[in-house]
C-alpha cells in the first residue's frame, strides 16, 4: 500500500515540472494506491493531508518527492511517524535542487521527475520497517580555540553547567581579539572588555583550559567521540610558574614577536602580553640557544619558582566529549607575493592593519606612540588602502573580509587622537558598513576626524625621501592622485587560521572554496556542521567581526547545551546487518569497518561475522567487501539499490 | 547519429557530492536533465557490479562521486571507491564498454559550481562517444 505525495513547492517545482503528470504517472507504478500533488507538503496543511491520506487508504509505504532529503526527510519522518507509520517507510525523491532548479525544459524535467519517482517506489517496495537504537551522551563539551568567539562558548556552555576542556594552540587565550586596541564602532577598549573574560575562563570550575595543545585525533560520533589532545612542551611547569617575567628578562635569545605582528622584538622564553591567561612563560626551542647551540640554560638558574624543565615532552591526553565547538579564528592574507607593486614587503613602512593596532595599543611595543618601523619617527601622513586580498579576482579571492572598512575608519579616529596634526587617507573600492552603528562611524572618521575619502584603488607605492609615493586612481573625480605618505597600512583580506583546513578534516567537516569551515545550512543551521555534534563559532566559518563572532558562539553553545542535556541520542538504524546463516566466516568485512564494529561471534560450525550496532555508522563498506554478500546495510540493501538502476533506466 | 538525450545514472555520497549538487541547485546552476542520482550513504558502498549493471540495463554513463580523498565522511570509505572505481575503469574495454561511459571525481558539499561542471562535460563526454 504505497502513497506518492508530489511537492509542488509552490512554484519552485511547479513552474518547471508538471506534478500533474508526475502523479498520473505514479498512478499506475506498481504498488502505489494513491497519488496526489500538494502546494506546500512541508507546511501544516500539506502534512495533515498526508497523515489523512495514511490513515485513510491505510498506506504502509510513501513516496514524497519534492525538496533534497536533506532538506526535509526528518520533517516527513515524523509527519508519517505521527501517522502511526514505521517513520523509515518513507523516500525521498529529489526533484527540486537537483531537477526542477536546474532545468529550463518542462518537457524533459517532468520526465526526469517521473523517472526518480519510479525509482524511489522501486526502493521503498523493499524497505523494511525500522527501530531508531539509542546511544547514550558524554555530558562534557570540547571548544577548540581561545579566541573571543572560544572563550564565549566555553563561558555560555559552563555557565549550564556542562563541564568544557578548551583547547588553545598558543600559550595564552584572547586571540586575535586581545590584540585590538580599540573596537568599532563604540570604542571600547578591547582589552577592557576582553580580559576579565579571558579571567573567567581560568577561573571557572567548569572548564578545564589548555593551552599550547591542539586536537590530534578525533573517534567517534555525536554524542560520543573520544579526541586525542597534543600538548606541546613548553619547558616551564604550568603550576609553578608564577609569572614573573624574570626569564624572559634575562633570556639573551631573541625571538620574533608573533604577538606584536613583529612590531617589537620577544625573547624565546616568554609570556606574550601582560594580560595573558594562563600568564606562564613558555619556551619556544627553536629560538633558544640552549637547544640551537648547546649551552645556557639562564632560565632555569634565574627562576625563582623552580618552574624551567628543559627536559619536558609532549603529553597526549585521550578525553570524551559529547560536542565539539570549532572556533578556531581567522589569520591575515599574506599581501606580499600578489600585490608586487606594492613593495613585496621592500619597504618597512608599508605594514598591515593589525600591526597597525599594536602601535596604536597603549600594551604595544611603543606603548601607545606611533612609531614608524623604519625609523620610528611619528607619521603625519597616513595611508589605508582598502581590499588587500579581498574583492580582488586578480588574485583570486573574491570575497569581502567584512571588517575592512570599518576598522579603517577606527584606525583613522584613532590615529587623529593620538597625531592630533595628522592627515589620515583611505582608498576604498565601497565603504560598506551594514552594522548597528557602523554607517554613522564611518562618516564621523570623515565630520570629525577629518579622514579624506577616495574612492579607487592604489597602483603602485615607492620610496622618495623618506617618504611613499602612494599613487591611486579616484575613480569618482576620474583622475589620478599622489599622495605622499609617511605610513601605509594595509587592510589585508582574512584567511582561515593556521592548520584549520586539517583540523576540518580530522572533524570531517568540509571547507569552502577560500578554506573557511561550512556551515550545515547557510540560512537554517548556520552554526552546526555536516558531522553531528560538531558547531562552528566565529570567523573559523567566514570573515565576521566582534559581536557577529560573539553571537554565532552563543547560539553554537545554545545548540551544544540542547544536546548535551539529552541522556540518549537516537541513533540511525541504517546499519549494517549479517545473515549469519550464510556467512563463512572470511571477516573481509571486519577488515574494512573504520568503526571496529564487526565481531567474531562463535557459531555451530566456526565463528561468524557479527555486527556491533551502536558502533555501526552506516558507510556500506562490508556490504561491498562481503564476497557472497550476506552483510548489508539496512536502508541501502543490494537489493533496493538495483531496484532502483533498473527501474530508472526502465 | 549522436543522440540528443542520454541517461546517465549518478553513484553519490550523501556527505559530500549529493550536498554539492543540492547546491548546485539552490543557486540555479543549469545542467542537462540527463543525470539520475542514486544517494547512497558514502561511494564506499558503491558495488563496481552495480557500475555493470547500470551499463546492463541500459546506462549511456555512469558517474560515480564522493568526497575528496582525505574529506571520507567515514574516514576511508573513498579510499576503498577510489581503488575500486580505477580498476573498473581499467576493465571496461575488456568487456567491451567505452571507458569514456564511465567518471568517478570527487566533489566536496562547497563545491556547487564544479558540481554542475562535471554534469556539463560529462554529458558532452558520453553524447560523443554514444
Amino acid at each position: 500500500m504505497l502513497g506518492v505525495f508530489v511537492c509542488q513547492c509552490g512554484t519552485n517545482i511547479a513552474a518547471t515540472v508538471s506534478t500533474d503528470r508526475v502523479v498520473q504517472a505514479a498512478k499506475s507504478m506498481l504498488g502505489v494506491v494513491h497519488a496526489e500533488s500538494i502546494q506546500y507538503t512541508c507546511s501544516d496543511p500539506g502534512q495533515r493531508a498526508i497523515i489523512d491520506a495514511i490513515q485513510q487508504k491505510g498506506l504502509t509505504r510513501v513516496v514524497m518527492a519534492g525538496c533534497s532529503p536533506r532538506m526535509h526527510e526528518t520533517t516527513f519522518r515524523r509527519a508519517i511517524g505521527r501517522a502511526g507509520m514505521n517513520p523509515f517507510m518513507l523516500e525521498m525523491v529529489n526533484i527540486r535542487e537537483q531537477c526542477s532548479w536546474i532545468h529550463s525544459d518542462i518537457d524533459e524535467a517532468t520526465e526526469k521527475a517521473i523517472d526518480l519517482v519510479r525509482k524511489g517506489v522501486a526502493r521503498v517496495r523493499r524497505q523494511k520497517p525500522l527501530q531508531a537504537g539509542s546511544s547514550p551522551v558524554t555530558r562534557r563539551a570540547l571548544v577548540i580555540g581561545g579566541g573571543v568567539a572560544g572563550i564565549q562558548a566555553a563561558l555560555d556552555i559552563a555557565d549550564a553547567g556542562i563541564p568544557v576542556t578548551l583547547v588553545e594552540k598558543s600559550s595564552t587565550i584572547g586571540g586575535n581579539m586581545a590584540r585590538l586596541d580599540k573596537t568599532f564602532p563604540s570604542l571600547d577598549c578591547s582589552s577592557c572588555i576582553l580580559t576579565p573574560r579571558m579571567v573567567e575562563v581560568k577561573q571557572h570550575e567548569n572548564i578545564k583550559l589548555m593551552v599550547n595543545s591542539e586536537v590530534e585525533k578525533v573517534r567517534g560520533y555525536i554524542g560520543n567521540f573520544e579526541i586525542d589532545i597534543r600538548k606541546k612542551a613548553s619547558c616551564v611547569i604550568e603550576e609553578n610558574c608564577t609569572g614573573c617575567l624574570i626569564c624572559q628578562e634575562k633570556c639573551p635569545s631573541k625571538a620574533p614577536d608573533d604577538f606584536n605582528v613583529c612590531a617589537g622584538e620577544s625573547k624565546a622564553i616568554s609570556i606574550p602580553f601582560s594580560q595573558a591567561v594562563p600568564l606562564v612563560a613558555s619556551l619556544r626551542k627553536e629560538y633558544c640557544r640552549l637547544f640551537i647551540k648547546g649551552k645556557c640554560s639562564v632560565c632555569q638558574k634565574v627562576c625563582p619558582a623552580g618552574a624551567i624543565d628543559y627536559e619536558q615532552e609532549d603529553i597526549v591526553v585521550t578525553e570524551k566529549f559529547g560536542a565539539v565547538v570549532v572556533a578556531t579564528g581567522f589569520g591575515l592574507y599574506d599581501w606580499k607575493q600578489s600585490y608586487p607593486t606594492y613593495g613585496m614587503g621592500m619597504y618597512p613602512d608599508v605594514i598591515n592593519a593589525l600591526k597597525y593596532e599594536r602601535l596604536l595599543s597603549a600594551s604595544g611595543p611603543t606603548g601607545g606612540r606611533i612609531e614608524r618601523p623604519s625609523d620610528g619617527k611619528e607619521p603625519r601622513d597616513i595611508v589605508f588602502i582598502s581590499c588587500i586580498g579581498s574583492r580582488d579576482e586578480s588574485v583570486g579571492r573574491p570575497q569581502c573580509c567584512s571588517i575592512g572598512c570599518m576598522y579603517m575608519a577606527k584606525q583613522a579616529i584613532l590615529t587623529k587622537e593620538h597625531i592630533p596634526d595628522s592627515q589620515s587617507y583611505i582608498f576604498y573600492i565601497d565603504v560598506r558598513a551594514a552594522g548597528k552603528g557602523y554607517d554613522e562611524f564611518t562618516r564621523r572618521a570623515q565630520t570629525d576626524f577629518g579622514a579624506i575619502y577616495i574612492r579607487g584603488r592604489v597602483g603602485k607605492i615607492y620610496p622618495r625621501g623618506g617618504k611613499l609615493v602612494v599613487m591611486g586612481t579616484d575613480t569618482l573625480a576620474g583622475d589620478q592622485v599622489e599622495i605622499e605618505a609617511d605610513l601605509v597600512v594595509l587592510a589585508t583580506g582574512l584567511t582561515p587560521a593556521e592548520g584549520a583546513g586539517q583540523l576540518a578534516r580530522r572533524l570531517n567537516i568540509s571547507t569552502d572554496g577560500q578554506g573557511f569551515m561550512a556551515e550545515g545550512h547557510p540560512k537554517l543551521k548556520p552554526v552546526e556542521t555536516n558531522t553531528g555534534g560538531v558547531f562552528l563559532a566565529g570567523a573559523c566559518q567566514g570573515p565576521k567581526d566582534i559581536p557577529a563572532s560573539v553571537a554565532q558562539a552563543g547560539a553554537a553553545a545554545a545548540k551544544v547545551i540542547g544536546l548535551l542535556s539529552q541522556e540518549e541520542l537516537e541513533t540511525s538504524p541504517m546499519v549494517a546487518e549479517v545473515n549469519q546463516l550464510k556467512c563463512a566466516g572470511c571477516f573481509k568485512c571486519r577488515d574494512v569497518c573504520p568503526y571496529g564494529a564487526v565481531e567474531a561471534q562463535d557459531a555451530r560450525d566456526g565463528q561468524v561475522a557479527h555486527v556491533i550496532a551502536s558502533l555501526c555508522q552506516g558507510c556500506g563498506l562490508c556490504n561491498v567487501a562481503c564476497p557472497p554478500g550476506v552483510i548489508s546495510l539496512k536502508g541501502y540493501t543490494d537489493n533496493q539499490l538495483i531496484a532502483e538502476v533498473v527501474e530508472v533506466l526502465r | 547519429m549522436p543522440k540528443t538525450e542520454v541517461k546517465i545514472i549518478g553513484f553519490l555520497c550523501n556527505w559530500c557530492s549529493y550536498a554539492g549538487a543540492d547546491m548546485a541547485g539552490t543557486a540555479r546552476m543549469k545542467q542537462p536533465a540527463s543525470l539520475r542520482v542514486v544517494r547512497l550513504p558514502c561511494t564506499g558502498r558503491v558495488n563496481p557490479l552495480l557500475v555493470l549493471k547500470a551499463f546492463r540495463e541500459g546506462a549511456d554513463g555512469v558517474l560515480v562521486s564522493g568526497c575528496h580523498p582525505g574529506d571520507c565522511h567515514y574516514n576511508e570509505g573513498n579510499y576503498y571507491a577510489r581503488r575500486r572505481m580505477e580498476v573498473l575503469e581499467r576493465m571496461l574495454p575488456a568487456l567491451g564498454i567505452d571507458p569514456a561511459r564511465f567518471h568517478y571525481t570527487w566533489v566536496s558539499a562547497s563545491e556547487g559550481a564544479k558540481w554542475a561542471d562535471v554534469v556539463n562535460e560529462f554529458t558532452r563526454r558520453v553524447k560523443q562517444v554514444i
